[in-house]
């Protein structure tokens, strides 16, 4: 396929945010309707769009963003079109941060925790992956490394819920874990933006070296790439973007695998050029995800992160048939 | 200008790859490595490359030692041409070739200068007509020439290519050998490759390493190096020089046991 002009894609992407952010804004179960937005500040649906709709849409872009970027960033890196924090075993291991505060109750008492656990399991979880890949990072052994990740951290949270103290505890942690942008407050946009904004700068900054990296790991590193430093910067930028993510919405899976998918056709396939894009379309991909799920008529709230997993399954069978009929 | 190597040791696994090569290389001077698989001209050239660290001995890149040199000083002077190439995405020729203007573009991409550049490589290795194909439609010795087209792109002063010619036509093997003569006498790079054509190593390089088990078994003028006695000592084949009609060529007669 002919390559999009970049002012095409990005003006592209940057439109259709902003008209999602608007309508985010605006739908749910109470419409905003146009003339309130003019002006008249006493309205009392601008509660509404402040202290709900805000911090969801808010959120909704950055954490979007923080999982297009990471899914990007990782596939290039492992020149693997599957690879995604959450195949990867990021996400679940942040989750089992996440988890093990909820377990012992902690998050109830210092709000703090929960976050800073999710952090925590994100950060191992990485730092693991870049590990046990070692410096020859074979596709074979990333791929196996993210397997021993995700049941590590599958096998903690099934720990966690079958040991749970109460009934309750299991609850929470249930519905913490199926991912979601609903009643998130200021405080969340508090916590995780600075950490998203940071990580996903960092990511960008590895253009170069992924654009080489297309190449093998020696001849990137003959065109003057330093992979350890790659490797190191990899991990804060993902650590911190997935992490902070998966802190605040717990685990949405999907968009790091198919946003980079979608868009590697139109920037030329060149893994650097499609960290931006990705960043973008990830924002789109999650508030039209979070604006289809809240005006979805259903019993109770239909939750982001299981309607990304059921998207998210048939889109994954799809692309490796799709890619075993390339290879034959 | 000069690249040398001094009493290289390097052991990989149980194996002693090399044994202790000193080599000094030269600008303006086409040199070919050969000798038997397993000889270790491979980690030679990362070696010389900088991309693979001796366990005892030394790589000088105008007398400074090449692990001190910024890699991305080093990558801008000496290109790097691996035997076995990866193209991981559906990447078009050109846009491979401009990743040879890695270690001088910024974030902004690649400039003006750069695409002359890129222009430049691909008409030098006669790609041309392929700019547009993406890489994984080309055939085996279209992607070599692609490939060789992407290290030339940074106009390097050293060209390290290990085993250029492996896949090409005759036809193309020519081309190549042209190249990296005229690479050599007339712009003054350095050109240093490995080879397993012993007649493709008599007729373009000005001098010829043999190794072999880890060793340099002889070093010089191709005549001198490719002798009737060191090939029979090296490979363990019996070949005699004879005048061709192109110049010297090396004909095989049977293999020694």
């Amino acid at each position: 396929m002919k390559n999009m002009p970049r002012p095409v894609l990005y003006g592209a992407l940057i439109v259709a945010l902003i008209v999602l952010s608007i309508v985010s804004l605006s739908a749910g179960q109470i419409w905003i309707p146009w003339h309130v937005w003019s002006g008249v500040s006493d309205d009392p649906r601008w509660t509404i769009i402040l202290e709900l709709r805000l911090p969801r849409t808010i959120l909704g872009i950055f954490v979007g963003a923080a999982l297009g970027v990471s899914g990007a960033a990782l596939q290039g890196y492992t020149r693997n079109p599957l690879a995604d924090p959450g195949v990867l075993g990021v996400s679940p291991m942040a989750a089992f941060g996440a988890v093990v505060t909820l377990y012992f109750d902690l998050a109830t008492q210092v709000p703090w925790l929960l976050p800073t656990g999710a952090m925590i399991g994100a950060f191992a979880g990485i730092w693991i992956l870049l590990t046990l890949s070692g410096s020859a990072s074979s596709i074979l052994t990333f791929i196996l490394a993210g397997v021993i990740l995700n049941t590590v951290a599958s096998a903690g949270v099934a720990l966690a819920m079958n040991l749970a103290p109460t009934p309750w505890a299991v609850n929470e942690i249930i519905n913490w874990l199926m991912g979601a942008l609903a009643d998130r407050s200021v405080d969340e946009v508090r916590f995780a933006v600075p950490f998203i904004a940071v990580g996903c700068g960092i990511l960008f900054t590895l253009s170069r070296a992924l654009d080489a990296l297309t190449l093998g790991e020696s001849t990137a590193r003959s065109l003057g790439i330093r992979i350890d430093r790659t490797r190191i910067l990899l991990a804060i930028g993902i650590g911190l973007a997935t992490g902070a993510s998966v802190a605040v919405t717990g685990v949405i899976g999907f968009v790091g695998l198919v946003t980079p998918h979608l868009l590697r056709p139109l920037v030329g396939a060149r893994p650097g050029a499609l960290l931006i894009p990705s960043a973008l379309a990830g924002a789109v991909l999650v508030l039209a995800a979070d604006i289809i799920v809240r005006l979805t008529p259903s019993p109770a709230e239909l939750k982001l992160g299981v309607a990304m997993s059921i998207l998210g399954g048939p889109f994954f069978l799809l692309l490796l048939i799709h890619m075993r009929r390339r290879a034959a | 200008m000069s690249l040398s190597v001094t009493d290289a040791h390097v052991r990989l696994g149980d194996k002693q790859v090399l044994g202790g090569v000193s080599a000094t290389f030269a600008t303006g001077q086409v040199t070919a490595i050969v000798g038997p698989n397993g000889a270790g001209k491979s980690t030679l050239l990362t070696c010389l490359a900088g991309l693979r660290k001796l366990d005892r001995g030394q790589v000088l890149l105008d007398s400074t030692d090449i692990n001190d040199i910024p890699a991305r000083t080093r990558a801008q002077r000496l290109a790097y041409l691996p035997q076995i190439p990866e193209v991981a995405w559906a990447i078009d020729a050109r846009t491979l070739v401009g990743l040879g203007r890695t270690p001088f573009i910024g974030a902004r991409g690649l400039s003006t200068a750069d695409d002359e550049a890129v222009d430049r490589a691909i008409n030098l290795a006669g790609v041309a007509d392929l700019a547009d194909r993406t890489v994984a439609t080309l055939s085996g010795g279209e992607r070599a020439r692609v490939l060789l087209a992407r290290a030339l792109a940074g106009e390097p002063e050293w060209l390290l290519a290990d085993e250029p010619l492996a896949g090409l036509d005759p036809g193309h093997q020519l081309d190549a050998g042209d190249l990296f003569r005229r690479m050599a006498a007339e712009q003054g790079h350095g050109v240093i490759v490995t080879l397993h054509d012993l007649h493709m190593a008599l007729r373009m390089a000005d001098r010829v390493l043999v190794l072999a088990g880890g060793r340099v078994l002889a070093d010089g003028a191709p005549r001198d190096a490719l002798s009737p006695e060191i090939l029979a000592q090296t490979y363990g084949i019996e070949a005699r020089t004879a005048e061709g009609a192109a110049g010297p060529m090396i004909e095989i007669i049977s293999r020694r046991n």
